[in-house]
């Protein structure tokens, strides 16, 4: 299930990529969810995808988060217990984080990260390097490092204290990180705390990261295929679905 | 009761805005702003506790892990409090009606929570170091705050109630004409902001003669609407007497004899073959694409609104063309952005600027802002561009935003039939954005600004996302027989051009409005954003309104097409107007104009800056500078804003290769899954408007089809769009050089056999002021056209791109070059002046077009790129920065024509500056170089060097003279460094 709402808009490349890895996709309005909560249990996999869900006014996911927490609270629980994997690209790892879905402390329920503005204030869109270290994180099943692009204002990812980031860290949920280039440059590129891209729960699987692997299924969409790629080749972006589809064959 | 909601950052250190503000006050020689703080605050009313508040606070405005909030009433002192250092405070609110998006959905997103206040505004807080109060205004008129749209308060606000006005009660004013001179006429046309002449005013007043009584104010609005020179192409459409170099030459109308005659002549060479689908008749012109799919494009300007609001102007700039998209036909998906801004120096000085002027740079990154908020909210990749610097832009820039679309085969043409109810879907109506139509065809002057505002639309890019949602839909469940958008003019215009043949019936006080207090006139004409009209027939009424239900989408019945020929407007039942659609559409009274260009005189080239530095080393010396001047230098900043990679289809990015070098054409999928491309480039040669306007026109086409023929596309598939920016057109002279524009795109179309699809004209881009010495100005902006290229290529993998690729490969110059000096880069960098106009040679491009094509798709050509601003070695080097690679060139293998007997080191600049229109450099592995040379038949061409890598020493790239000295040995590390070199501070973030 792709979940949209109102300025969701990664949501067609995003089933399209699902499909790509072998899935059958479907777009599903979240008030049409929320009018059904039900229709869940046709799906093995919950993706949010990209996006600016209600403007991103007051801020980043805010809305559509409230949407969910006040309407379908109970379903995407179920959905999680069951079994079901749930992945949070860009806008939907801003939602995932203040739905308490994913990093929310086990005591209050408040989320213990959240994704601020970038700290050049200015929202980016680029290519970088990033290192992932699996344990539990079945998206990321196999991989280690890759290229992804970015376009995002708000990705800083930011811990609410240090103990809660070398706790979280400890627990090995900090899962995908940005890494040097092949010049050896970093490529943080928003100040996110040490240097996360994405983040898993315990289970391993529900799954945010601010990259966009589904713009990275083909090898054509890297700005530099030209010079160095096979243009009929899989983008590296794809293993992450087809790790998510594996999982729930 | 009013609550305020104050939500500060718990690190005061990621407070970004608070920087740019200093760095700003410091630029407006503010040094005593060393400091600042801000917040978003909420003001909230309605019947709520303070608990509620505090749970609106707590799990909607703040987030819990890095900020905190301060709730009080409104006007409470814990409300200003900050650090000791900043006790100035100052509130920056949109004003009284003017749309406030993130209130909106905050308003809305407080519903889930159960509460239902009853107004929401934003307002954004900055407290600030003791200030004089005129440097308090003064930085928050430059920095934090627009006129057009924002109120700002010094202190405590005082505000008790954000209610706004009351009901309007009906009444009927109708406008007397009869007996008025031409002197009272065109008085009456200035102060009614209708922008009609005398002449239309005499044949308005003799249509309600003929029938018997005078005007109503709202029939008058809707004519003037719908006779501007923004709706129908006034000027451009008049019987023409035209003198020019060629002679004399007659037009009945110039538009349609010109530009439209030579898409109808290539159409009909093409036979049997021809791709055009829809042209010149809809919101944006349609061609064939694949075989179950038509893609369609329009590019439009929206300067006056810009010039004002820089933010504002360009972000409805952008919404509006997406929406002639989405309204073409039965609906197309906007699949791919392009924005082109023409602005004054970034060097201007503040003191230089006429009263009521944006410094350029503020402008840039306002218009730049604009976009990036307008096009990444409504995901819609960026692609292509560019920014031109001028100083004729200074106090009128162009802002140009283009969008492409896709739609199924077959649904290109709407079909609006009698009985259809007319249905308006998308936002509501408010009071902005009133009289833009006619706005926009005045000139503007220094107090535009406070006279104009409400001409000022601002949009909500989320509105627009959820309503093409629920277009693409209706669309697809075919419940709709025609689309348009509201665009300039407001529902007057859309309703009037749908029903223009069998007319319509309105309820005005059906038009759902944003707030009370609006006049029937005002909802009519009102250009309130997000809003498109459809044409539906009633047995799929009820369908189609829960689609717009399913899609959070209002949508309301407010008339219907009737089949009478009449425009009857109504306000509860009484009949508020009622206009013939014959008169509205055809009864505009046509002028005879007469034109006349001479072409100035050529003027003699001069070399400046003599011996020493006009020696060996002055290929390098130049070389920088042209990569580092303004329209050369990378637009990275501005490209890394936009989302370009959004829907997942983008396969030639604005910046490629490894050393992210510049592309020329850039590609999108027109459909994910499948290879074939749509090709995209942009071509404008505003420095020749004034010294050869047909030449700028021509070069401008010859560009824009270069810059797709260099990625790839098919040069038998490439449809071109028009705009023409002209500044004043009263003169005879100045209507020459639009004649003779217009002749250019009548014969580049037909020599490359590249249709025009769409185009638009924005003319009267004037500037008028008076100076402190009581003298008057007026600064016209030089003749532009920006020419649009859209280009298809079967297959994206074989896409080409411009950065170097690899070592030991050859590189050769395809198209001749001729001295030809006059407004190019090097003249701007100051080292020549004068010289002879680059002229495009039709039947020598269209050959060089052909060839290059063909070489790309028989694989022997792995990176191409045209020679346009710079020429030779600035493409060059671009093509080494993208590579991150250097290379070998040699000037004396260069195919020359028309040269001189100049002494070397002249002659060696020529080449390599000259910006002669219409040629390539290919890099050819050593492979297919043999392949290559067979194929480049009949044009002129020449090996002129070779791809170099060294791999224990920097990359270089290296010039060989006509003497065979080498004359450039560079770093391409240090060629990077002065093409980014140029950077602009980007000023506030969206409001």
């Amino acid at each position: 299930m792709i979940l949209r709402a109102p300025g969701t808009n990664c949501d067609h490349e995003t089933a399209h990529a699902f499909e790509r890895a072998g899935a059958i996709s479907r777009r599903v309005h979240v008030r049409a969810f929320a009018e059904k909560p039900a229709i869940a249990d046709d799906f093995q996999i919950l993706c949010i995808p990209g996006g600016f869900s209600y403007g991103d006014d007051i801020a980043s996911g805010r809305i559509f988060a409230l949407e969910l927490t006040t309407r379908l609270a109970d379903a995407l629980v179920k959905f999680r217990n069951k079994g079901g994997l749930i992945l949070g690209i860009c806008n939907g790892f801003q939602v995932l984080l203040q739905t308490g879905l994913l990093l929310a402390d086990p005591k209050t329920g408040l989320p213990q990260a959240s994704l601020a503005h970038n700290r050049s204030g200015q929202f980016i869109d680029r290519w970088v390097h990033v290192r992932a270290t699996a344990g539990k994180c079945v998206f990321l099943s196999g991989i280690h490092e890759l290229e992804l692009p970015i376009a995002h204002g708000e990705g800083r990812f930011v811990v609410r204290s240090s103990f809660e980031l070398s706790q979280l860290d400890a627990a090995g949920q900090l899962v995908l990180r940005y890494a040097a280039d092949a010049s050896g440059a970093p490529t943080n590129p928003n100040g996110a705390d040490a240097d996360v891209a994405g983040a898993c729960d315990e289970t391993g699987r529900v799954f945010g990261l601010m990259p966009h692997p589904e713009r990275f299924i083909d090898a054509t969409q890297h700005p530099a295929w030209n010079a160095h790629m096979d243009s009929s080749s899989n983008g590296a972006g794809l293993t992450l679905f087809a790790n998510a589809v594996k999982a729930v064959s | 009761m009013l609550w305020e909601v104050d939500v500060h950052l718990v690190d005061a250190n990621a407070d970004h805005t608070a920087r740019a503000i200093v760095t700003g006050a410091a630029e407006l020689g503010i040094a005593a702003c060393s400091q600042a703080r801000t917040a978003v605050g909420w003001l909230i009313e309605g019947d709520l506790t303070r608990a509620d508040v505090e749970r609106l606070a707590a799990r909607l405005l703040a987030d819990s892990v890095t900020q905190s909030f301060v709730i009080a009433a409104v006007g409470e002192q814990q409300l200003m409090s900050g650090p000791a250092e900043l006790p100035t405070v100052v509130h920056v609110l949109p004003r009284a009606g003017v749309t406030d998006p993130s209130a909106k959905s905050a308003q809305e997103a407080m519903a889930l929570l159960g509460l239902q206040p009853t107004h929401v505004r934003s307002v954004r807080k900055y407290w600030l170091p003791p200030l004089h109060a005129v440097d308090t205004e003064r930085l928050a008129w430059k920095l934090l705050a627009s006129e057009a749209i924002h109120d700002v308060v010094v202190g405590p606000l005082q505000l008790t109630t954000l209610a706004g006005a009351r009901e309007w009660i009906f009444s009927q004013t109708s406008v007397p004409l009869n007996g008025l001179d031409d002197a009272s006429l065109e008085h009456l046309s200035r102060t009614r902001c209708l922008a009609l002449s005398a002449s239309e005013l005499r044949a308005v007043r003799d249509h309600f003669q003929s029938i018997g009584r005078e005007p109503f104010e709202i029939e008058l609005e809707t004519i003037a609407q719908t006779w501007s020179e923004h709706c129908c192409h006034k000027t451009l459409g008049s019987p023409m007497d035209h003198t020019g170099p060629d002679g004399e030459s007659q037009y009945d109308n110039l538009l349609k004899e010109t530009v439209f005659a030579a898409t109808q002549k290539v159409r009909e060479s093409l036979g049997a073959s021809d791709w055009c689908v829809s042209v010149f008749r809809d919101n944006s012109g349609v061609v064939r694409f694949d075989g179950d799919h038509d893609i369609c494009v329009k590019v439009e300007t929206h300067n006056h609104p810009s010039a004002i609001e820089p933010y504002g102007g360009a972000a409805t700039g952008l919404g509006g063309v997406i929406r002639d998209v989405l309204g073409t036909g039965l609906g197309a998906k906007p699949i791919a952005n392009l924005d082109v801004f023409c602005v004054g120096p970034p060097d201007t000085l503040l003191a230089d600027l006429p009263p009521g002027v944006i410094h350029p740079r503020r402008l840039l990154s306002g218009v730049v802002a604009g976009v990036r908020d307008y096009g990444n909210r409504m995901g819609i990749p960026t692609i292509a561009g560019a920014v031109v610097f001028d100083a004729g832009y200074t106090c009128n820039p162009l802002v140009f935003c283009g969008t492409v679309g896709i739609m199924p085969r077959n649904s290109a043409d709407a079909t609006v039939k009698s009985g259809d109810l007319v249905v308006v879907a998308g936002g509501r109506t408010g009071r902005d954005g009133i009289h833009g139509a006619t706005f926009s065809s005045v000139e503007l002057s220094s107090t535009s600004e406070s006279q104009s505002g409400g001409s000022v639309q601002i949009g909500h890019a989320i509105h627009e996302k959820m309503l093409t949602d629920f277009v693409l839909e209706a669309s697809r469940q075919r419940l709709f027989g025609a689309i348009t958008d509201c665009g300039a003019g407001g529902l007057s215009s859309a309703v009037g051009e749908m029903g223009a043949q069998l007319g319509a019936t309105v309820d005005l006080d059906n038009i759902p409005l944003k707030y009370d207090g609006l006049s029937a006139t005002e909802a009519w004409i009102s250009e309130a954003q997000e809003r498109m009209v459809l044409a539906v027939a009633p047995a799929d009424w009820e369908q189609l309104a829960r689609v717009a239900a399913d899609e959070g989408v209002e949508a309301t019945v407010i008339g219907t097409f009737t089949g009478t020929g009449q425009l009857v407007l109504r306000w509860q039942g009484h009949v508020t107007g009622e206009l013939n659609c014959h008169f509205l559409h055809e009864g505009r009274p046509r002028q005879r104009l007469r034109s006349r260009f001479t072409k100035p005189a050529e003027q003699t080239l001069v070399w400046l800056q003599p011996s020493p530095e006009h020696s060996t080393g002055s290929i390098e010396s130049c070389l920088l500078d042209v990569l580092a001047a303004p329209d050369v230098a990378s637009k990275e900043w501005i490209i890394r804003q936009y989302d370009h990679e959004v829907q997942g289809g983008s396969v030639l990015k604005p910046l490629v290769g490894p050393g992210a070098g510049p592309a020329d054409g850039t590609i999108v999928r027109g459909v994910l899954g499948r290879d074939r491309g749509i090709v995209l480039g942009a071509g404008i040669r505003n420095r020749l408007g004034q010294i050869d306007p047909y030449q700028m026109a021509a070069g401008a086409i010859v560009e824009a089809v270069a810059n797709v023929i260099a990625a790839g596309a098919d040069p038998d598939r490439i449809a071109l769009l028009d705009n023409f920016c002209w500044g004043e057109c009263r003169r005879e002279e100045s209507l020459g050089t639009l004649v003779e524009a217009c002749r250019a795109c009548h014969d580049m179309a037909i020599a490359f056999a590249a249709p025009f699809v769409s185009g638009k004209d924005s003319l009267n881009n004037v500037f008028s002021w008076t100076d402190a010495a009581g003298a008057s100005h007026e600064l016209s902006i030089p003749p532009t056209l920006l020419a649009t290229a859209l280009g298809q290529i079967e297959d994206v993998r074989r896409a080409v791109s411009p950065d170097l690729k690899c070592a030991g490969n050859r590189l050769a110059i395809v198209g001749l070059s001729r001295d030809a000096l006059a407004g190019s880069q090097l003249e701007l960098v100051g080292r020549v002046r004068g010289g002879r106009v680059p002229t495009v040679d039709a039947a020598s491009c269209r050959s060089v077009f052909a060839a290059v094509a063909v070489a790309q798709r028989a694989g022997t050509v792995v990176a191409c790129h045209d020679c346009s601003d710079g020429g030779l070695v600035t493409a060059i080097a671009e093509m080494a920065i993208g590579g991150g690679i250097g290379c070998r060139i040699e000037l004396g293998r260069v195919p020359t024509d028309g040269f001189d007997s100049r002494q070397s080191v002249d002659r060696d600049l020529t080449i390599a500056f000259t910006e002669t229109p219409g040629r390539f450099i290919c890099e050819v592995p050593a492979a297919t170089a043999a392949r290559f040379e067979s194929l480049l038949t009949g044009v002129a061409w020449g090996w002129i060097g070779t791809v170099l890598s060294t791999t224990d020493a920097p990359q270089r790239l290296e010039i060989v003279s006509t003497d065979a000295q080498t004359v450039a040995s560079m770093e391409v590390h240090r060629l990077a460094q002065a093409w980014r070199g140029v950077r602009f501070r980007t000023e506030k973030e969206s409001p």
